[in-house]
This record gives C-alpha cells, structure tokens and sequence, in this order.
C-alpha cells in the first residue's frame, strides 16, 4: 500500500451501507486479487475493484489492444490500440484511484510462472477467454488453496462461480474440474472471436465477479461459493446451480507443484482433435493439387473469400447432411480459425473413418492471410 | 412422470430449444441416450447435468415434476 493515509471520504457511499463499514473497507483495503485476463470480464472487474478500494490489484495479460476489442473492453480507448493490456489498464486503473497498489504482469500466466504469480495474492479472478487458461489457473489455485472468481461468456449467456473456497466451512471446496472434469473438444465450444459476444454480457458478468469478490472478502451476503450462476441477456434468466466437489475429479488435478510445472495445458485443451491439422506451408503445398478437395465451412455469407485456391462452401450447420457429395480422396476443410473445421474434420472421420485423408486448416483463414502478408513483405 | 429439461448455451443452439418436457424417463442416463436419438448433434457436445439444481456425477434417477439442466462449458472472456 502507498504511504499517504487512504483518504476514506472516496468510499463514504459504501462505508455507509449496512453491515459493510469502515471494516469492511478496511477488509478491501488490505485484500490482494489477481484479476487474470484484462479482456471483457477483467475490465468491468478490475475497474470497480480499483474504485472500491482493493488494496492491491495484479493484472495478467500478455496481450495487446486491437480495435475488436473496443466493443466490450471498456477501459481501453482508440489511442490504446497496439499497447500492452496489463500496462495500459495499470495506467487507467491508477488515475481512477492512485490509493491502491496495482501490478501489472505483461505476460501468458503459465505452468512456469503461475505459482509464484498467484501465491503473493488472496483470490484470483478468472476473467480469461480460453480453456487452456481456465484449466490452468484451477489447477494451480487447488494447489495453493486460493478461491477462484469464475466468469465465462458466451454469446448472450454467461456464468459466474466461486471455486475452490475454503473459506465456507460447511462445505468441501469444489473446483472447475467439478464443474466441468475436462475441457470439451476443442473446436466444439467458440470463443468470442468466433461465436461472437455481445459487450454489454461481459460486462455484466465482470461486474458480478467484482461484486461476489467483494462479498466474499468483506463477509457480506451469500457469495457464489460452490455454486455457478447463469445469466441469460435475452431472457433475463438467471439460474443457480449448486457444485459438488467429487473425489473421482480429485485424481484429474496435478498432485504437486512439480507435477503441475509438467502439465501441457494447451495440449490437454487441445488434444483430442488435433490429429487432422494441417499448417499453412503444408496446406499450400497440396492445395491446388488434382486429388484434393477444399471445402469452407463457413457460414454462408462469412468473408473474406478467397481467390487464389479451388474450393467450395458447405456451412458446418449443414455439413452432415451434404457428406455424400465429397469425391475426392483427401479433403481440406477450413474455416476463419481453424476450430469449426476441426468439428468438420471429426464428422468427416466419423463418417469416412480412414478411407479418406482428411486435414482441417490451422489457423483457418486468419492465419492463411497473414502468412500470405508475410510472404509478400 | 414429467421431467423438465434446460438447455443451456451453445446446447440450445444446436437443438433449437432451450425447454422441453419429457415424460416417462427413468434416469438420468436414459434421459440423456433419448435426447441424443431426438437431437444427434448433442452426441458430439459437452456438459454436465444438474438435477434440481445440483450437479450430479453419476446415473441419477429422477421424479415427477424434477428439473434437469444441461449445461455446458464457456470459454469466452
């Protein structure tokens, strides 16, 4: 904390609330959270935490300010673009409240720094937008006994949950792994890029993990603990479904730190599917070869379309049903990422098994296009 | 019996319903194996089930009028 006395005419609105207080300021005031992720959840979340007086805040993130992100996070503004996430919100962040301490991390949290990152801390708040990371920051959080602040969206529905809390002690602590013992197919579930995400909904989830962390240092309410909250933007659903901690997940989790720096979370998260993949150098060596037969599984109507390559549409939603029309002896599937043609490859493996050779584009178009730019630099 | 089944994000996308109401399901297993003959894409999805609003680990039976929600993984931030 800085060496001037916190000037507490700034949280009198709280203070004011029963059953919150000057202790309860106090509370925050000597609380330390790690908000990993200054995406669409950690923005909302880091800048209320910020303007209620957390003592100290950590920020995780390794990457830098695009225009897409402008939409949902928040903190950010135009003359950011191209800046470190983690620096340029510890900037913000700093201006809103100049009390507070913040560190910022410009870094991927991973098995080789997490544990040394999140022991210094009292909760973490997972506000990243992958599985890779979700799985990671379980893991490491079980291992250290430090709760978890769960946020996720999608589309137009979000979750929140409070994992791995000991602090409740009537119950035994569930975490991620409970909820969910192992990633999904990658591919199956899109992040924002992909499925899309409208910015006010992480917003509101973000706001929700900054109010149960909160909740949960000052003691106040029911916070979220072993029980993951769903939100429905279009519906205004909200549905609470209580976690139970399992002893057959028990064995899912890195028995020690030593176990833990050997896990490949990105391999684990990714693993199931990523037999089919081709890379570019690869890909481009094939493409326009008489034997081969690419096929975007875009949606009709997704750009950009390409010219340089031979290829057709069959859109993922009606892929199965289109199946049979698929001649050739080795198929390309792609699409703008590389994770809906993967669930394309599948259901091409599950129909052909290994009669056909069937690759999915890694990377998918994106990738493609920049390889392109490169090439021509 | 009535059993009343939630279908949560990227699930109801691929069902196109978010509610429905079976009747005569045993447990949770054959609840699950007489969804995924109806719907065929939910064969290939993830999620965990919660019934009356708990999350269960193991075949589950279930009673008149239960709720079962179907709820998948998010990533996105």
């Amino acid at each position: 904390m800085k060496e001037q006395t916190p000037s507490y005419e700034r949280y009198q609105r709280q203070i004011l609330l029963k059953g919150f207080g000057l202790e309860g300021q106090h509370k925050l005031l000597q609380s330390k959270v790690l908000v990993v992720g200054a995406g669409g959840l950690g923005c909302p979340a880091l800048q209320y935490l910020a303007a209620a007086g957390l003592g100290t805040i950590g920020i995780v993130d390794e990457d830098i300010v695009s225009i897409t992100n402008l939409h949902r996070q928040i903190l950010f503004t135009v003359d950011d673009i191209g800046l470190p996430k983690a620096s340029t919100a510890k900037e913000r962040l700093a201006k809103l409240n100049p009390e507070i301490t913040i560190i910022d991390y410009n870094e991927r949290l991973s098995t080789r720094n997490a544990l040394a990152i999140i022991k210094d801390y009292d909760i973490v708040i997972d506000a990243t937008d992958n599985f890779s990371s979700r799985y990671l920051i379980n893991d490491a959080c079980v291992l250290l006994n430090k709760p978890i602040v769960y946020g996720a969206v999608s589309q137009f529905e979000g979750q929140v949950a409070i994992l791995n809390c000991h602090l409740a002690s009537s119950v035994t602590p569930a975490n991620y792994r409970d909820l969910f013992p192992t990633p999904p197919i990658d591919g199956e579930v899109l992040n924002c890029a992909e499925a899309g995400v409208l910015g006010v909904l992480p917003g509101i989830i973000g706001s929700m993990q900054a109010s149960e962390t909160i909740k949960l240092i000052t003691g106040i309410g029911k916070p979220l603990i072993n029980t993951v909250l769903t939100y429905h933007s279009l519906t205004n659903q909200l549905y609470k479904i209580e976690i139970v901690a399992n002893s057959s997940t028990r064995s899912l989790l890195p028995a020690n730190e030593a176990d833990f720096i050997k896990m490949d979370y990105d391999w684990f998260c990714a693993s199931k599917n990523n037999k089919f993949e081709i890379d570019i150098e690869n890909f481009n060596k094939i493409a326009n070869t008489a034997d081969v037969e690419i096929i975007d599984v875009r949606e009709l109507g997704e750009t950009p379309i390409l010219t340089d390559i031979n290829y057709y549409q069959i859109p993922l939603s009606q892929f199965k049903e289109n199946i049979a029309a698929i001649k050739k002896e080795k198929i390309v599937v792609f699409c703008q990422s590389g994770k809906r043609s993967l669930q394309a490859a599948q259901i091409l493996f599950d129909t052909f098994g290994n009669k056909k050779i069937i690759y999915s584009l890694k990377g998918g178009i994106t990738e493609w296009f920049k390889n392109k730019s490169t090439e021509k630099r | 019996m009535k059993v009343h089944i939630m279908l949560f994000g990227q699930l109801a996308d691929i069902t196109g319903v978010d509610k429905i109401t079976v009747e005569n399901t045993l447990d949770t297993d054959s609840m699950v194996k007489s969804l995924q003959n109806t719907y065929p894409s939910l064969t290939q999805s993830t999620f965990v089930i919660a019934v009356d609003k708990k999350i269960i680990s193991a075949n589950t039976l279930l009673t008149d009028q239960c709720t079962v929600a179907l709820l998948p993984p998010f990533s996105g931030g």
